[in-house]
């Protein structure tokens, strides 16, 4: 029974579960249509805040055009359903897989670059992305975008307008990048980031690939970011380019830092208050751009490392490495 | 060769107004090495106070309010740049680049939508306060507007060539962006110098954007999002610290981009802007005018 | 046998010479003492043989020859066997003291991205071992207890140490110390002298900067000294030390 205590305790599967699950139970008492589709679509900010952080907050790039990352999944996704009747749960790692070949594609040349000017290289990429799906009308339907994208179907039960099961869909989606996530912060890769945001050069000197490690953060997000835009894609069934702008890549930055730059579960919640917040101040809805700027602001003046703090990596690890130390158990899940 | 002639001289026309942007930007980058993002907000905010101060001018003749738009346009968004410059970026001096990089995105987040709540999110076309008045010269024709703008941005650039130069305060600004501790050292105190290039820049942004105000006739609160990243291109095209290096690098990006946009395609016109920019950051970054700035082992 | 081999190198930063024509040997086993006056070239001869500055002319072999390292990464260089500490301490401030040795086992272990997601195997053989091998290495370096201090708290000595241990968990054939005993006591100086020849016992060959001579002296098997770029003068600690051309480099520098 202790063994088994102890094996929860330090499980990052518990843990992720326990955060998540009240999530769960809220669809059983709440059933208004509109609340259940802003959670659903809260669920996908918290997937590409995830995913983003894992470059920003993880890896210290600044990507200024994540949005495009997430703009191919989901057209991936549509093309692949439209044209080859591919079902959504094969179209979603599918997705994944083309932004990560896209991010790492992109991650390539554009890491070496110096750090603010990797910003602006990213958000170049993010812009030509957006004017290329724009542009490319027998591909992509152009400014109209492609309809008609299949929802999914889970054990028979086809998803339908209702936002409820995609509810369950995200959560589920939340929970495995966290878990993953969790995992590799605790890891070779997870202290290798950490070395190399607190001092490249010397982490080189002692044989950590830097570029290595940084374009597996930037292909990693990539993937994340596709998956979600097949998640956008089957739950709009269209697809658009004006979906994917900057203003997209800044707000989940905005997430991001709000939440705490490194932070996995900050993260979550950046996207969690920045989602909901706008319904809160509906009246203010012409406001809500105005809101973000101030916050990006008044955060990095005031609290840079974000609402739950940044280096929840570094806690972790010191964490695990005590207990290993001093319970020669060496226990996760 | 007619388009080539008509699509240069239009090219030069937009370029010399990029060229204004673009001195800010690396004006900047080269004192406390941050890429302003707000920079092309203060340039819309530059158009748009042209645009109300031509509106409260309507009356007088374009020689006179023209000018009086300009200088009210200048002084706003001086206000603007300095006041930004102390509420949002100096409390953040010591701290990481990224930490001022998202804060700057903040506040062109903040501006462009304030502009929007404050003028409306359409259009707003501007007055035809210049005269539409056309020389045809040979094969290729060029307006007054157009005229205009060479004579003022060619007057500023070559001001701010003799002010950096010349003055106490331009070079006060080439000391800080060499070596700010030094300088400081000498007597010279960074956070003025910083203000008064923050001003200086703003004010160069400000008259670009009246004067694209007039040239195209029409503005957007999205204006600025857009010059501003063809601007920061040119900057780094030129090379970013490099005050010749903003002027070429915005004279040949207008130039290129007009061309372009003639002989290729219009559709894809700012995506030639992105992919200058990508390429020069990942080939060359120094780019055409500038040092190469190994990081510090 | 030598195990680093450095012929003729030479580097240039701008105007200024750093290196002019340099060439050092270090044998299998040995400790070999690098001295000479401030801005000799020393911390540059290291950045140039660690990778971090890339060389004008010449050639840098390890190995008795079996690998050119010169024009490598830092990364890949460590991955050789060379490993180095550095003058002015570079540790990873904000991680603990174990997490900064464990990042010396990056290159000893075949953990990637699937293992620490699936938590195979061999992630778990992995991380046991690096824990077992980064505690045993802050008991030889005198850090034991400190495992999960914030490097940043440590005292300076102690921060010293932890550069070392953190090179060590390299597994290095050859450790490159610039200046390790810089700022200590004359106890802890012994300590670290100590530890310098249990390493050299394991098996590492040693290269190290240092001003000190009564550290120095007793602890090298022999001593190059550098001025202005170039070798001036090589041999046993003693011939050195009466060697005029030292003395006169030196000048008015009084430890003997």
């Amino acid at each position: 029974m202790e063994a088994l205590r102890d094996r929860l305790r330090k499980s990052h599967l518990a843990r992720v579960f326990l955060v998540l699950f009240p999530f769960a139970l809220i669809p059983l008492f709440d059933k208004n249509a509109y609340h259940m589709d802003l959670l659903a679509t809260v669920g996908i900010y918290a997937i590409l805040a995830m995913g983003l952080n894992v470059v920003v907050g993880f890896a210290g790039l600044l990507n200024l055009g994540y949005a495009a990352f997430f703009a191919l999944g989901a057209y991936a996704y549509a093309l692949l359903n439209i044209h080859t009747g591919c079902p959504f749960w094969l179209g979603l790692p599918a997705a994944g897989l083309v932004s990560m070949a896209f991010g790492l594609l992109i991650g390539m040349p554009s890491i070496r670059v110096r750090g603010d000017y990797l910003a602006i290289t990213t958000l170049g990429f993010g812009e030509i992305v957006r004017i290329a799906f724009n542009n490319l009308d027998a591909w992509t339907g152009g400014p109209n975008g492609l309809l008609g994208i299949d929802r999914p179907t889970f054990f028979g039960y086809k998803f339908s307008i209702n936002a409820t099961p995609y509810v369950y869909l995200t959560l589920a989606l939340v929970a495995l990048v966290a878990w993953v996530l969790f995992r590799l912060s605790d890891s070779k890769i997870g202290r290798a980031l950490v070395a190399i945001r607190e001092d490249e050069l010397a982490a080189g000197c002692m044989g950590v690939p830097a570029l290595r490690v940084k374009l597996t953060a930037f292909g990693l997000s990539s993937f994340i970011a596709g998956m979600a835009g097949a998640v956008f894609a089957s739950k709009q069934t269209i697809v658009s380019p004006d979906s994917f702008d900057f203003v997209l890549s800044v707000l989940i930055l905005a997430m991001v830092v709000l939440g705490g730059l490194g932070n996995i579960w900050g993260a979550a919640l950046g996207a969690l208050v920045l989602g909901i917040l706008p319904e809160l101040l509906r009246g203010f809805a012409s406001y809500r751009m105005l809101l973000f700027g101030v916050i990006m602001i008044l955060m990095m003046i005031f609290r840079p490392q974000g609402i739950l703090g940044g280096q929840l990596i570094r806690r972790e690890l010191g964490k695990r490495k005590k207990h290993a130390e001093e319970e020669g158990v060496d226990a996760d899940s | 060769m007619e388009l080539f002639l008509q699509q240069l001289l239009n090219g030069l026309t937009i370029g010399m107004v990029y060229a204004l942007i673009a001195l800010g930007y690396t004006m900047v980058y080269g004192v406390i090495q941050l890429i302003n993002f707000a920079h092309g907000e203060v340039f819309m905010v530059g158009a748009y106070l042209t645009l109300s101060a031509i509106l409260a001018f309507s009356g007088f003749p374009f020689w006179a309010a023209l000018p009086a738009a300009f200088a009210v346009s200048a002084l706003g968004s001086a206000l603007l740049g300095a006041a930004i410059e102390r509420t949002a970026y100096k409390p953040l001096r010591g701290s990481p680049k990224l930490t001022a990089l998202i804060t700057s995105i903040g506040v062109s987040f903040f501006l462009q939508n304030a502009v929007m709540l404050i003028y409306g999110s359409k259009e707003q076309s501007v007055p035809d306060i210049v005269p539409p008045v056309r020389f045809d010269v040979g094969t290729f024709s060029l307006s007054l507007v157009q005229i205009v703008i060479f004579a003022v941005a060619t007057g500023l650039m070559i001001f701010l060539t003799w002010f950096v130069k010349n003055t106490k305060t331009g070079k006060a600004m080439r000391a800080v962006a060499e070596n700010a501790e030094a300088a400081e050292l000498m007597g010279i105190s960074p956070n003025r110098v910083i203000r008064q290039t923050f001003v200086l820049g703003s004010t160069l942004a400000a008259v670009g954007g009246g004067l694209f105000a007039i040239y195209y006739g029409s503005i957007n609160f999205h204006d600025g999002y857009l010059a501003g990243i063809k601007a920061f291109t040119a900057a780094v095209f030129g090379g970013i610290g490099s005050i010749p290096g903003a002027m070429l690098g915005g004279i040949l990006l207008g130039v290129f981009e007009s061309l372009g946009a003639g002989y290729v395609s219009s559709e894809w016109k700012d995506v030639f802007a992105f992919v200058l920019l990508a390429a020069v950051l990942i080939f060359k970054p120094s780019g055409l005018l500038g040092e190469n700035l190994p990081d510090k082992v | 046998m030598p195990i680093l081999d450095v012929r003729s190198v030479s580097k240039r930063f701008g105007g200024v010479v750093a290196l002019k024509a340099m060439s050092l040997t270090v044998g299998e086993g040995e400790i070999v003492g690098l001295i000479g006056p401030n801005g000799a070239g020393k911390t540059s001869f290291f950045n140039c043989v660690t990778g971090l500055v890339s060389i004008d002319s010449g050639e840098i072999l390890f190995r008795e020859g079996e690998r050119r390292l010169d024009g490598l990464s830092p990364n890949k260089i460590l991955e050789c066997g060379v490993a180095r500490t550095f003058q002015n301490l570079r540790i990873f401030r904000n991680m603990t003291v174990l997490e900064n040795v464990a990042i010396g086992f990056h290159t000893r272990t075949r953990s990637g991205f699937l293992d620490a997601v699936l938590r195979t195997r061999r992630y778990h053989v992995e991380e046991r071992m690096i824990l077992a091998r980064s505690l045993e290495l802050l008991h030889f370096i005198g850090l034991s207890g400190a495992g999960n201090e914030i490097a940043a708290n440590l005292p300076y000595g102690g921060q010293k140490r932890l550069e070392i241990a953190r090179a060590l968990a390299c597994e290095p054939k050859l450790l490159l110390l610039d200046e390790p005993v810089a700022g200590m006591n004359p106890t802890e100086k012994e300590e670290i002298a100590v530890l310098v020849r249990k390493i050299r016992e394991k098996g590492t060959a040693i290269l190290l900067i240092e001003h000190d001579m009564k550290v120095v002296m007793p602890l090298s098997d022999r001593v190059v000294v550098m001025d202005e770029g170039e070798r001036i003068a090589e041999g046993s600690p003693e011939s050195v030390r009466c060697n005029a051309r030292v003395i006169e480099a030196y000048l008015g520098v009084a430890d003997a």
